[in-house]
């Protein structure tokens, strides 16, 4: 339903972000964790584990994943969800990098709830 | 019927292709004149650097002679660098006067070096490397000697100093990002490259950002200066950082452009009659700046000027770098992704590595270093997205092994007669192997060993008897009894760490790629332990990889479970005092901490603050003179201590004193778990050291140290290591002994589980008995905490991973609904 409308906001630029690390960006009451891989692919997650609302920015990025450094779920940067036997989905924003521009599409935000 | 005129502004590679063609399929249709800047025929630009190397000379490396030109009636104006385009009149005219006109116009003008906006740029010694001068400035450059500082580690940038290296230059690469040719190299190969470099005496710095280039006070070059404010001495500077598609001309001309010069698929500009091609083009919003697309653009508008409708649609491009000695190649792309998945091969002592990324069971990216043969192979799978699934198990081994006997050795195994030799030197049969396993019940080589013989001596045929057990027990079989580290090595604990030492492995990728891991770039097992591994065995090389570190390793605080942080300061041996105790209370009321708590360690924890906060709570208890107390290190945490003979009516001597010198003497250190010790004053034992991983007990002699004990997940109370009689040498034993523990322990495993592996007699052997080894591991504690005694909280205070603490942008609330 808000499949076509784009909310794209430039949050920093790549080099912000360390490398197989994360940042974070404050959205209102919502945090959203940026990840840079070591390949250098950028993704963002809602900063919530699905399993107890750990920050995954805080945690381990390796293999286009994170650890969640509470219980050590393995979440998908990608998609948001959880890997293995456990289940559960954060929410996933798709990223844009332009010219080293980092840039995340927040309309998706609105599809939480 | 008189010709048409077709008229190319620029000679370089991507015309010299089109006009092959345009006159293999008609010789006659044009009369061409060509215009170049270049004062040149057209030569291979890609064949500069064997050029700049030496190995060939500008002759070897022309494509089109003059003769050619000649031959095909062609009106080639050197160093005639066209300015101006009338698309009315429809003509060209050159800066030095010729016009002429046309009915059909190319413009291929390639691209032109990026200079960085530096302070001294256009000093003297300041070169690019794109063409023919270029290279001669650099040979000349050469002959004088000294160093050439290359700005950009990219692949031009790699030729060039390969090439300046073997003229007889000192050579400093300096690349901006964190490993070489990333836009064409994963990590692990970019590294590889980088060791291969440093090995042929060339300086690489990556990460290293330049200020500015200093002039020697005659217009000339002398140094670079970087933004950290290193100087590097420098007679030459060449950037090589990139490169700009050089569509001014046709911008000037009214065509529409971008960053290239905007083309459709036939290949047209927006004026029907002109047509871009090379590098000066943009197509479907990309520039190209390798030949392969250059050529097969250069076909297209071949047959459009002969009233084709031919379509360029873009292309996936593959890259080699062209250093003699350096196999290098790569395609498509090889970023992460859930729906990839990567295939690895990694041969440590060929020094190959090989990476496939398939999607949907396709290749999109391929990077091989070391041996590069398949490379071809696999860009053809790539751009014909051939679907690869039946050949994934052997893909990776390239093209020779598709096809033919299946590969599998335990399927020949298992078609062997019972008759047939398996272990040459005891004379057994598979028979004899195959009975025994089921009739014994055997399920490891040892066992097969003692009951059969079989690959007890020369061990030869030892893989051959493992698939034996294969076939026989099938699952049951687990081959290694070695547990691996993670699913990304088949090595354990131990084996990595032998190996980390014995080929002096000193980075994480270097690990991976020596001990032939299986994944890219590992998991958050095994990064964390070889972080600690390659810390604890080179503690004054090894820099330390803070991504592979737990997140309280890595901002110095223990997460709580709503994301806020806990910050234990060090209470030296439990000891406190007034204004510490104030400082703590004026932190816990200026950043509202909502709980103050002892722990169990003898010391106060202040839990519930905000990360944001932590720098400043750690300034503020920096000043009153507290250190991190490391309480959520894998490394020393308290020594608990009692009042002793200070105040204690039955305290044999000062434990508060000795546990204050020992948290003193080995705070700081990283261990493979954490390790916690106590000193009690006598026998009562009220500090509680017999639960300890070391623990003193003071006695009316000396002082008794333990060791190997627990009070967590399991209670384990200590055993005796030995008795000593002075403060001195309670110190000495104790980091004896916590050496040989860090030197051997496995990532996580505790003293005890350590002492319980080695065995209790061996290690009182090293230590009590073994003074020159017990000195050994003394000395190399020493040494390790030269580099480990920085207290973490001051260096974050004064600025280090000050973005962690930050968030990256506080965007408006309003979209948080
Ligand atoms: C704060 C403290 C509890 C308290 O309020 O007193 C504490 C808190 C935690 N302990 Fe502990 N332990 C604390 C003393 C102890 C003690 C008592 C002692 O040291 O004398 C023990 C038993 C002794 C021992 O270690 O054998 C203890 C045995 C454990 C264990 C079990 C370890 C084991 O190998 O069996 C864990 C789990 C682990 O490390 O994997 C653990 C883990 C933890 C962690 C780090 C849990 C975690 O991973 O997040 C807790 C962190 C809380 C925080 O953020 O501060 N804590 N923990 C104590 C801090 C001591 C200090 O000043 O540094
Ligand atoms: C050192 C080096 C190594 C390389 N190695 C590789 C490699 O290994 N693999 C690979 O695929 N590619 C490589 N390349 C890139 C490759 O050489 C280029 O992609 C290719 O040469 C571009 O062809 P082109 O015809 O578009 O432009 P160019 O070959 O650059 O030709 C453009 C010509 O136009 C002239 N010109 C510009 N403006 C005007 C004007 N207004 N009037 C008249 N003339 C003008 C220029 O002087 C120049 O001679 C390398 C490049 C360099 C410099
Ligand atoms: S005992 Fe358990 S709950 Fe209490 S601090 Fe230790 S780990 Fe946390
Ligand atoms: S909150 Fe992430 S694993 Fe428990």
């Amino acid at each position: 339903m808000t499949a076509d409308i784009h909310n794209w906001v430039q949050i920093g630029s790549l080099e912000d972000i360390p490398q197989e690390g994360a940042r974070c960006v404050k959205n209102g009451d919502m945090t959203i964790a940026v990840f840079r891989t070591a390949s250098d692919d950028v993704y963002a997650l809602e900063d919530k584990c699905p399993h107890r609302n750990g920050p995954l920015s805080q945690g381990i990025v390796h293999d286009g994943c994170v650890t969640c450094p509470l219980h050590n779920w393995v979440i998908s940067l990608e998609t948001g969800t959880a890997q293995g036997a456990d289940e559960g989905q954060t929410l996933a924003f798709p990223v844009r990098l332009e010219d080293g521009r980092v840039l995340i599409d927040l309309s998706y935000s609105h599809q939480a709830v | 019927m008189t010709k048409k005129k077709l008229v190319i502004v620029g000679n370089g590679m991507a015309p010299g292709r089109m006009l092959e063609h345009l006159f293999d399929k008609d010789k006659d249709a044009y009369d061409v004149t060509i215009f170049n800047a270049e004062p040149r025929v057209n030569y291979n630009r890609l064949m500069l650097s064997p050029v700049l190397s030496g190995e060939k000379t500008y002759e070897d490396i022309i494509t089109h002679g003059d003769t050619w030109y000649a031959e095909n009636g062609i009106r080639l104006h050197k160093s005639s660098r066209i300015s101006e385009i009338d698309r009315t009149g429809k003509t060209v005219t050159s800066e030095n006067g010729v016009t002429a006109s046309y009915d059909k116009l190319v413009i291929a003008t390639g691209s032109s070096p990026f200079i960085i906006p530096l302070p001294g740029k256009d000093l003297e010694g300041v070169l690019t490397y794109r063409d023919l001068d270029d290279v001669d400035r650099m040979l000349a450059a050469a002959r004088g000697g000294g160093r050439a500082v290359v700005i950009g580690g990219g692949l031009l940038g790699l030729e060039a100093a390969a090439g300046l290296k073997q003229q007889g230059m000192d050579v400093t690469v300096l690349h901006l990002m964190p490993t070489l040719m990333e836009r064409q190299l994963d990590p692990a190969a970019g590294f590889l490259l980088e060791e291969e470099f440093k090995s042929r005496g060339i300086d690489v710095l990556t990460r290293a950002n330049s200020h500015e280039i200093v002039d020697d006070g005659t217009g000339k070059v002398k140094a670079i200066r970087l933004d950290d404010g290193t100087e590097i001495e420098a007679s030459i500077v060449v950037m090589a950082v990139g490169i700009r598609p050089s569509a001014d001309l046709a911008r000037s001309a009214g065509l529409e452009t971008n960053r290239g010069i905007l083309v459709g698929d036939d290949m047209r500009t927006s004026d029907k009659d002109i047509f871009a091609l090379g590098e000066c083009v943009e197509h479907r919003g990309l520039c190209y700046g390798l030949v392969a697309p250059l050529y097969e653009m250069a076909e297209v508008i071949a047959d459009n000027l002969l009233e084709g409708a031919s379509e360029y649609t873009g292309s996936v491009t593959a890259t080699k770098l062209k250093v003699t000695g350096v196999d290098l190649y790569s395609a498509g792309d090889f970023a992460e992704g859930e729906d990839r998945e990567e295939i690895v091969l990694r041969d440590a002592a060929a020094g190959v590595y090989k990476r496939l990324v398939l999607k949907d069971n396709t290749i999109i990216g391929a990077v091989l270093y070391g041996e590069t043969a398949d490379g071809p192979w696999f860009f053809d799978l790539l751009k014909k997205e051939t679907d690869v699934s039946e050949m994934r198990e052997t893909l990776i081994f390239g093209q020779a092994y598709q096809g033919g006997a299946p590969l599998d050795p335990t399927v020949a195994v298992a078609a062997l007669p019972d008759d047939a030799e398996i272990c040459g030197c005891n004379g057994i049969c598979k028979g004899k192997i195959v009975t025994a396993i089921k009739d014994k019940g055997l399920s490891d080589l040892d066992g097969v060993r003692a009951h059969t013989k079989a690959s007890a001596s020369c061990g030869t045929c030892t893989g051959l008897v493992e698939q034996l057990m294969q076939v026989t027990l099938g699952d049951a079989y687990n081959p290694a009894a070695v547990t691996p580290m993670c699913g990304c090595t088949h090595l354990g604990h131990d084996d990595v760490r032998r190996l980390i030492v014995s080929k002096e492995l000193k980075s994480i990728p270097s690990v991976m790629q020596e001990l032939e891991w299986t994944t890219s770039g590992g998991c958050a097992k095994c990064r964390p332990a070889l972080n600690y591994y390659l810390v604890s065995d080179w503690p004054d090389e090894y820099a330390d990889d803070y991504q592979s570190r737990f997140i309280n390793e890595r901002v110095h605080a223990n997460i709580q479970k709503d994301g806020t942080y806990s910050v234990v300061p060090r209470m030296w041996g439990g000891m406190t005092s007034s204004d510490e105790l104030r400082a703590i209370a004026d932190v816990v009321d200026k950043f509202d901490i909502p709980a103050v708590k002892c722990t169990g360690g003898q010391r106060i924890d202040m839990l519930g603050v905000k990360k944001e906060d932590l720098p400043a709570v750690w300034e503020d208890l920096g000043k009153a003179g507290f250190v991190s107390g490391q309480a959520y290190a894998k490394g020393l945490r308290t020594v608990k201590t009692c009042v002793g003979s200070d105040w204690c009516r039955f305290g044999t001597q000062d434990s508060t004193g000795l546990g204050i010198k020992l948290e003193k003497f080995m705070w700081g250190s990283w261990t493979p778990a954490k390790l916690k010790l106590a000193v009690s004053g006598c026998p009562r034992n009220c500090s509680e050291a017999t639960c300890k991983d070391i623990g003193i007990i003071c006695v009316e002699s000396g002082y008794e140290i333990h060791y190997a004990g627990a009070a967590g997940l399991e209670i384990q109370g200590t055993v005796v290591l030995g008795l000593v009689s002075s403060e001195e040498e309670v110190i000495e034993y104790v980091s004896a002994l916590t050496q040989m523990y860090r030197e051997q322990g496995r990532y996580l495993e505790r003293i005890y589980k350590w002492a319980k592996r080695i065995g209790h007699d061996e290690i009182r052997s090293q230590i009590m008995d073994d003074a020159d080894k017990r000195k050994a591991y003394f000395e190399r504690f020493v040494f390790s905490q030269k580099f480990a005694q920085v207290d973490p909280w001051s260096e974050r205070v004064s600025g280090k991973d000050k973005h962690e603490f930050n968030p990256m942008a506080v965007l408006q609330a309003e979209a948080a609904e």
